[in-house]
């Protein structure tokens, strides 16, 4: 029988559930490695050679390269590690955070000052806003 | 007999850490959330507690994917600061208070909770900015801290309710231990933010204006919430809210005072709420 996962028809959003766990096990120890300042030097100095050292899906490691954090979380990142990335490149979590909606830096840092994306038109997949 | 005397609720934003540590916290952007930390910094001055039970949660520092526990209790004697990719944050080590920890422990699993006891927990800004807001940047923290880490990174999560219920057995537990102590238990994580895809930056406004006010009022009917409306509603950060109904409920059954409370949008990508909660 198919469990209730209610989030779903959240718009926007991905939840890291036991399933995108087991898919972004890899992708996301990966990830992990890189709180060690050795190792942020060596994935810095050759990035490719350092994924192939974890057992990540060619996807996963497109997606790193490319640095399209969307495209890791479809892919079983989660938000939590995938900042180690960030953290790696000198980027911001509002950096990070604003990279994935589409908006410029400022548009998004100007949206926030502004008091946050509204929940109107933001509760389900294609309501009306 | 010791006994929980307050509870404390705020936001733990990693960048209030980084304005304070980088020395930015007299800019115009931080100053609007730092203000409304004034009064905090000296209640707890006035009311410094022989211990504080931390309720946070790991950012994917203490605990990788190799092993996530819905709740940890922090039974050793200190604490280091975790290097989350930044480098470690430039705060005191947290002193720990062993004894406690490992009585509430004890009374805590025995009332069918399943904690898991860690020893060795690098604690991360869930648990390091609720302090650095609450004590400003002394050269060492006011008193022992209990590290207690929820689970709200691998979902599911624990449920409101469960944490509610959790946090009486705390209570409970507290009221046991043979010692005169002074305990403040505190809350932590939200209010409404989301870090990822591309509905980040959500904020609700009415959503955690409405849980303010019912935590305060009427915390076990705000327990029932499910969680799928803490996603929708709050955003998928925002179920980190559940941690405050843990220090919640491990309030007295009575109307709490409300000493101090605050709202601020934004700081980065989140609404930082704040409450000051003394028994009564």
């Amino acid at each position: 029988m198919a469990l209730d996962k209610p989030y779903k028809d959240v718009p926007g959003t991905t939840i890291f559930d036991a399933e995108q766990s087991r898919l972004g096990y890899h992708l996301n120890q990966f990830c992990m490695s890189l709180m060690k300042a050795e190792n942020r030097a060596r994935f810095k100095a050759d990035e490719r050679a350092y994924l192939d050292e974890w057992p990540m899906t060619g996807e996963q490691k497109q997606a790193v390269l490319a640095r399209d954090l969307n495209w890791c979380i479809r892919l079983g990142g989660n938000i939590y590690f995938l900042a180690k990335i960030g953290a790696t490149d000198g980027k911001s979590f509002q950096q990070m955070a604003g990279s994935m909606t589409g908006m410029s830096e400022e548009e998004y840092r100007d949206m926030m000052i502004a008091g946050g994306r509204s929940i109107e038109g933001n509760r389900y997949i294609g309501e009306k806003k | 007999m010791a006994r929980i005397t307050a509870s404390v609720y705020t936001s733990h934003v990693p960048a209030i850490g980084a304005a304070l540590d980088l020395g930015k916290s007299g800019e115009p952007y931080w100053q609007k959330v730092f203000k409304g930390y004034e009064f905090s910094k000296q209640w707890l001055r006035d009311n410094t507690p022989d211990v504080i039970f931390l309720v946070y949660n790991d950012h994917a520092n203490a605990f990788s994917l190799e092993m996530i526990p819905t709740f940890a209790i922090g039974c050793a004697a200190e604490f280091a600061i975790a290097d989350e990719g930044w480098g470690p944050r430039p705060v005191p080590v947290v002193k720990g208070h062993p004894e406690l920890a490992a009585h509430i422990a004890q009374s805590v699993i025995q009332d069918d909770f399943d904690l898991t006891i860690v020893n060795r927990m690098p604690v991360d800004h869930g648990l390091t900015v609720p302090l650095s807001l609450m004590c400003g940047q002394p050269q060492a923290w006011p008193c022992p801290v209990i590290p207690f880490a929820v689970n709200v990174v691998q979902y599911p999560v624990p449920s409101g309710r469960r944490c509610f219920n959790l946090g009486r057995a705390i209570r409970k537990a507290v009221a046991s231990f043979d010692a005169p102590l002074n305990v403040q238990i505190w809350g932590t994580g939200g209010m409404s933010h989301q870090l990822q895809g591309p509905r980040a930056g959500l904020i609700n406004r009415e959503f955690d204006t409405a849980f303010l006010d019912q935590l305060i009022a009427d915390p076990a009917a705000l327990a029932q919430k499910p969680h799928i409306d803490y996603v929708r509603e709050a955003g998928s950060e925002g179920i980190e809210l559940v941690m405050w109904l843990i220090a919640r409920g491990a309030m007295s059954d009575n109307l709490p005072r409300v000493a101090h409370r605050f709202y601020h949008v934004p700081a980065s990508n989140t609404a930082v709420g704040h409450l000051i909660l003394e028994n009564t």
